[in-house]
């Protein structure tokens, strides 16, 4: 505290100022950056570091672990639960999409139609997050119960039969199939999607639309070549902040999932606390870890991010 | 011949070789030395700390390592940890009888907290700390069998002292007397006896009775509404009863085969899913038309549902214990003994029973059990006659080694 505090005034120089800072001037930035740098520190190298130590570990809870540098783990942990890591992948995968496809259209409303409801519209759209993740997600059941409404008006249009010739339902249910998690999953996330896509679609200035539609633009043609462009940095962001919690997600699989649903986080969990195989689920953690760090530098190259929030 | 003479360099060449050594992207300076070698010592140092850190060997040798200074004298205090529902509270649930009047009696006070929802999450928790051979604040803990085995196995339990259980040696029924992975019971004592047997409700199978595990698995109508459970035990070890098995003593291919049997139901999809404690609403909305279930919770369900029915499978059921034990270093190990001897007591086991309705492990307990509700004593989940005792299998304890091979197929046989 007290480095950052101002000195005192010292008497000045004689001759002309210089403007050389003071190297305690020079220290604030370091300074300001050292509680982040503690935090990351202890909160996220450490636990790294210990990580990847156990994942080139072998041994038993009774024999206790060496580290062995036994590689092979990561490549028996990849190849016996790749079918997990593509399932994982593919769930949240369509759920950011199904994201992107209801946040896009309720972000845009908000950001330009809403007039005096938008505060309250904003205010719903983070409501969920007033209840814990566990009972929203448990609410879920109760909605989609077997002899529930919701199930009764799918298969009555017939929705059921087309998601069970996709694989994704099972017979007359929806509970304990790939839709229901990603069901769960899609709704989880929402939020996430949709506040960035809010925040970089409001900042866009409507003279914009005006002037596209001076130059004969169609209102569509607008939306292509002005709103969507501009509102890239939101659908990154947006898409990031589900895809990544979302691939890694275990409590959606577990409650509404079935034995053929399980994703990767699943593993993990079974892995670490069930097994206490601690190698192999510190090795599976640091796969997915690079798996989605590989697909992420790929997205944003391609994508472009010179301005993301 | 003509030696390859280079032509000299040029002043001005000269000049930029020295250049872009001392200064540009290139230049060997204080700073980029610096910042090489500190990669390298940072490599240097990663790799050494990833060789340096792991994990002790878990177990702890003789019971004198895990006992700690007691200092129940002083301090009149009991640190409680225990599952959720799994204590009487009054109408209002602002107090716990049973504890008020310990504390009334005893002078010592209960810090009761319900933290523990699911054992393998719960051994995560006190893992670290009883690793490292320290107290987990916690004087009392309830687990189940298997766990409760794998604490004492690692030394991380300590020794009760019989001379301070008079009650908890009397009236301690004869069916928990003596389980094969602590003898005697010298360091636990079972708070609450579990069956496993199979829950029906009776308005999802059309008022069919559910009797048998081959049942549950084969009955096309119950297809994709069965339910298992994610404890191993309980669901290996009924299907192993079913299949003619004896789960107290089985081999590695007894195992196999039952997990086979249950893989089957897996992929023809007769089994909906492997569930823990939420099987519970699932059958109460007939999402689940059968499962496996715990009768404490059935008989909590059926005060809800009339629809929910039970049945003891002719092939007998599995039964296990939640067990008292005082972790190592424990600071208040005489008071956590007081405790335990407390509820072996009658009049207090009775309490306790007729709230928690799950099998009560203290013999006698029938009379009091009548005089607060004639209906509980008859009831056999809570007090259990000849003949359910003697259809009752524990399942047999496992070695390390057995218990990660067994977790991991049935992993598998889960999902992950």
């Amino acid at each position: 505290m007290t480095a950052t505090a101002a000195p005192p005034q010292a008497p000045a120089p004689a001759g002309p100022p210089v403007h050389k800072p003071s190297v305690r001037k020079r220290l604030v930035p370091y300074w300001l950056l050292l509680p982040g740098i503690l935090w990351l520190l202890v909160f996220f190298v450490l636990p790294m570091v210990y990580q990847a130590s156990t994942s080139v570990q072998t041994g038993s809870l009774e024999e206790g672990f060496e580290v062995t540098w036994h590689f092979r783990t990561y490549w028996d942990a990849l190849t016996e639960y790749l079918p997990q890591f593509l399932r994982s992948l593919l769930y949240a995968g369509t759920a950011t999409a199904l994201c992107l496809l209801l946040g896009y259209p309720l972000a845009y409303l908000i950001a330009f139609k809403a007039g005096r409801w938008r505060g309250l519209l904003l205010v719903l759209v983070i409501a969920p997050f007033f209840t814990s993740f566990l009972i929203r997600t448990l609410a879920w059941k109760t909605i989609l119960a077997d002899g529930g409404p919701v199930v009764g008006a799918l298969n009555a249009v017939g929705f059921l039969d087309v998601t069970s010739w996709l694989g994704m339902t099972e017979g007359d249910r929806v509970l304990a199939t790939p839709l229901a998690v990603v069901c769960g999953l899609t709704y989880n996330f929402l939020p996430f999607m949709i506040l960035p896509l809010y925040s970089s679609l409001e900042r866009i200035d409507t003279r914009l639309h005006e002037a596209a539609g001076d130059l004969y633009a169609r209102p569509a043609t607008v939306f292509r070549k002005v709103t969507f462009p501009l509102s890239m940095p939101g659908v990154v962001s947006g898409t990031l902040l589900t895809f990544i919690p979302a691939s890694g997600d275990y409590v959606n699989a577990e409650l509404l999932g079935s034995t053929d649903t399980r994703m990767i986080g699943n593993v993990i969990q079974s892995q670490y606390l069930r097994i206490l195989d601690y190698p192999t689920a510190a090795a599976l953690s640091f796969i997915l870890m690079a798996i989605v760090l590989i697909m992420v530098t790929i997205y944003i190259r391609r994508a472009g991010t010179e301005d993301l929030v | 011949m003509e030696q390859f003479e280079p032509d000299r360099l040029s002043a001005a060449q000269l000049a930029a070789m020295r250049r872009s050594l001392t200064s540009g992207r290139g230049a060997l300076t204080r700073r980029s030395l610096l910042r090489a070698s500190g990669v390298g010592a940072l490599t240097l140092a990663g790799a050494s700390t990833l060789a340096g850190c792991g994990i002790p060997p878990a177990k702890r040798e003789g019971g004198a390592a895990a006992a700690s200074d007691d200092h129940s004298d002083r301090e009149k205090e009991i640190i409680f940890s225990n599952w959720t529902e799994y204590m009487d509270t009054s109408e209002d649930e602002k107090s716990r009888p049973t504890l008020d009047e310990f504390a009334k009696r005893t002078g010592i006070k209960v810090k009761y907290t319900e933290d523990i929802n699911d054992n393998v999450e719960f051994f995560g928790k006190i893992k670290p700390q009883l690793a490292a051979g320290q107290d987990t604040g916690r004087d009392l803990i309830v687990v189940t069998d298997w766990l409760a085995a794998r604490i004492i196995r690692l030394g991380w339990a300590q020794k009760l002292d019989p001379a301070h259980l008079p009650h908890a040696y009397a009236n301690l029924s004869p069916q928990f007397r003596s389980p094969d992975w602590d003898p005697g019971r010298a360091y636990s004592y079972p708070w609450t006896g579990i069956s496993t047997v199979i829950a029906y409700n009776e308005k999802a199978t059309d008022g069919k009775k559910v009797d048998s595990v081959t049942q549950m698995l084969d009955d096309p109508s119950l297809k994709g509404r069965v339910g298992f459970l994610t404890e191993m035990r309980d669901s290996v070890g009924m299907t192993m009863l079913d299949q003619g098995k004896n789960p107290s003593s089985f081999t590695d291919a007894d195992f196999d085969e039952a997990i086979g049997r249950l893989q089957k139901g897996v992929d023809k999809n007769q089994i909906r899913r492997f569930t823990g404690n939420d099987y519970t609403s699932d059958l109460d909305k007939g999402d689940l038309a059968a499962c496996l279930a715990w009768a404490g919770d059935v008989i909590q369900l059926q005060a809800g549902n009339p629809d929910i029915k039970f049945a003891i499978p002719a092939a007998g059921y599995i039964t296990s214990s939640d067990n008292l034990l005082v972790p190592a270093k424990a600071r208040h190990k005489a008071n956590a003994e007081r405790l335990i001897d407390y509820y072996y007591e009658l009049p207090v086991a009775a309490q306790l029973a007729a709230y928690i309705s799950y099998v009560c492990p203290v013999e006698g307990v029938g009379e009091e059990l009548a005089k607060i509700d004639p209906e509980l004593a008859e009831n056999t989940l809570i007090v259990p006659d000849k003949a359910m005792t003697a259809k009752s299998h524990a399942f047999r304890s496992l070695t390390g080694e057995e218990e990660t091979a067994y977790e991991e197929k049935f992993a598998k046989l889960i999902g992950a």
